[in-house]
C-alpha cells in the first residue's frame, strides 16, 4: 500500500484534486490533506492521497551527508 | 527519477555499508527492527540485508497492514458481502488474505459477492454515488496513513448526503503495537527501532519520544530507499555505541517533528480511540485501533449492521504469522514457508500483502539462503 516513489505534481484540478506523474504514469490524486502545493512540487501519495510535500532543500541535506561519508576513507 | 535515483546511488551504498561494518565492529550483536511492511519489502528488495555485517540483525516488525489483520475481521467483510449482499470495497492487497471456510474476499466473489477492489478511498465513495440502490460498505484497513484518507471520505459522504456508504473500520495505530513489542513477556530483545517512513509524514517524529524515553530503544525515522535505510542503520549504532536512546529523524525530507496536522484534526474529528483491537500476532491490544465517532455512527458498517460481530479466528495451525510478526521467527523458520505457502497459494496473510515478511523473502531473498546452505 505503501507507494514509495515521491510523485511530480504536474496539474492543479478542481476539487482539491491533481494531477500526479510517477515516471511517466499519470493519475489523479487528492491535495486536500496537505497545503500549499504548486505545479513542481513532488508529494508523498498513499492511497490516492497526496500526504506530505517533500522539502527540497532538507532532500539536499541529506544526499550532502551521504557525499561527506562517502569521503571519509 | 528525482529523489529516487540518486537515494539509490550503488557507490554511496557500499561507503555506507563499510561504515556500517566499522561502526559495527566485531562486538556482539544488534538487533533493530523495522516497524514498516514498506521497509520490510525495500530491506529484500534492494539487497540491503545482503550490505549489512553478520553481526547485525533486522528483525521484521508488524507494521505491514494486511499481516497484522486478524481472521475475523476479514471474515467480517466477507459475511457482509455474502449475507447482506452488499457491495464492499477493499484495498486490493486484502483480497487475497485466507479466511475462514476457505474463503477469501476473492473467492467470496466468485460465490457471487460484489467485491471490488479500490485503488483509492475516493473510489469507494464514487462507487456509493454510482449505485444509489444498493449498500456500499468500504473496507478500511491500515496504520495511521490510510486512516486520514479514509476520514475524508466519510466527511464527503456526510457532506454529499449518501446514505448508502459505510466502513467497517480496521485503522490501527503505530505506537501500542510498538509498545507491544517491547512488552511482550520473553519477546525478542532489540537494540533499536527503524521508524516509518509515512506513518511518521502524518504523525511526526515527536511521538516516538515515548520509546526512546520509557523503553530506552533508540528510534530512527527512514525514508523507502536504499541508501536512507542503510543511513538510518548506521545511524542506530552510533546511538547503541554512544549509549544514547534517542528519536533521530533521517527522512527530514517529508518528516517533521509535528507531522501533518491538517490530516491529524481530520482523524480525530471523525475517529476515536478504541477500548481494544485484535490484532493477529499481538493479541487485543488496549486503545490500539479506531473507530468512528457516534456523529458519525451513520457512516460505521459496525452500527449499521448491529446483528454482526467479531468473532475471534484462530491462524491455521501450521502458520507461523503471529511469531513473525512479532519478531520471533524469521519467515524461512516457517514449516510451510514456500513449500505449502506460496504467494500464489498463501496460507498466512505475510505471504499475501508485498509487504509482509514471508512475501518479500519469497520474492528476494530465498536464493540467498540457498546460497549460504551451499557455502
Amino acid at each position: 500500500m505503501c507507494l514509495a516513489i515521491p510523485a511530480l505534481v504536474v496539474e492543479l484540478l478542481p476539487a482539491d484534486m491533481a494531477r500526479i506523474d510517477l515516471d511517466g504514469m499519470r493519475k489523479e490524486v487528492s491535495l486536500s490533506l496537505v497545503d500549499d502545493v504548486a505545479v513542481g512540487d513532488y508529494v508523498i501519495v498513499h492511497v490516492g492521497y497526496a500526504l506530505q510535500k517533500l522539502d527540497p532543500e532538507e532532500a539536499a541535506q541529506t544526499l550532502a551527508l551521504f557525499a561527506e561519508l562517502a569521503r571519509q576513507p | 527519477m528525482r529523489y529516487v535515483d540518486e537515494f539509490r546511488d550503488p557507490v554511496l551504498a557500499q561507503n555506507l555499508s563499510a561504515s556500517i561494518a566499522l561502526e559495527a565492529g566485531a562486538g556482539f550483536g544488534y538487533r533493530f527492527m523495522e516497524f514498516c511492511g514498506g521497509h520490510t519489502h525495500a530491506l529484500s528488495r534492494y539487497g540491503v540485508l545482503g550490505m549489512l555485517p553478520s553481526n547485525v540483525q533486522m528483525i521484521h516488525g508488524p507494521g505491514c497492514p494486511v499481516c497484522v489483520l486478524p481472521i475475523g475481521r476479514i471474515d467480517f467483510a466477507i459475511r457482509l458481502a455474502l449475507e447482506h449482499d452488499v457491495i464492499l470495497c477493499s484495498y486490493g492487497d486484502c483480497l487475497r488474505v485466507p479466511a475462514s471456510d476457505g474463503l477469501s474476499l476473492l473467492k467470496a466473489r466468485a460465490q457471487g459477492a460484489d467485491v471490488r477492489m479500490v485503488y483509492s478511498a475516493l473510489d469507494a465513495c464514487k462507487i456509493a454515488a454510482d449505485n444509489p440502490q444498493s449498500q456500499v460498505v468500504f473496507f478500511a484497513i491500515g496504520f495511521e496513513t490510510t486512516t486520514p484518507p479514509t476520514a475524508s471520505i466519510i466527511k464527503q459522504a456526510h457532506a454529499a448526503g449518501l446514505k448508502n456508504f459505510s466502513v467497517l473500520c480496521n485503522h490501527v495505530l503505530t505506537l501500542p503495537a510498538m509498545e507491544a513489542i517491547l512488552n511482550q513477556p520473553g519477546g525478542v530483545p532489540l537494540d533499536g527501532f527503524v521508524g516509518p517512513a509515512h506513518v511518521s509524514t502524518v504523525i511526526g517524529s515527536a511521538p516516538y519520544q515515548l520509546v526512546a524515553q520509557r523503553y530506552r530503544k533508540p528510534v530512527v525515522i527512514a525514508g523507502f530507499e536504499p541508501l536512507d535505510m542503510l543511513q538510518a542503520i548506521l545511524m542506530l549504532l552510533r546511538q547503541v555505541n554512544t549509549g544514547r536512546a534517542e528519536v533521530e529523524n533521517e527522512f527530514t525530507r517529508a518528516v517533521t517533528p509535528q507531522g501533518n496536522r491538517k490530516a491529524q484534526a481530520l482523524v480525530n474529528e471523525v475517529f476515536e480511540v478504541r477500548d481494544a483491537f485484535e490484532w493477529r500476532g499481538l493479541g487485543s491490544l488496549p486503545w490500539s485501533g479506531l473507530k468512528l465517532r457516534a456523529e458519525f455512527a451513520q457512516y460505521d458498517a459496525e452500527a449499521r449492521y448491529p446483528e454482526m460481530h467479531f468473532v475471534s479466528v484462530p491462524d491455521h495451525k501450521a502458520c507461523e504469522c503471529g511469531a513473525i510478526l512479532r519478531g520471533e521467527k524469521r519467515p524461512q523458520e516457517c514449516k510451510i514457508f514456500g513449500t505449502v505457502c506460496t504467494p500464489d497459494n498463501p496460507i498466512g496473510a505475510c505471504m499475501v500483502s508485498s509487504e509482509g515478511a514471508c512475501a518479500a523473502h519469497y520474492t528476494y531473498g530465498r536464493y540467498r539462503d540457498v546460497m549460504q546452505e551451499g557455502s
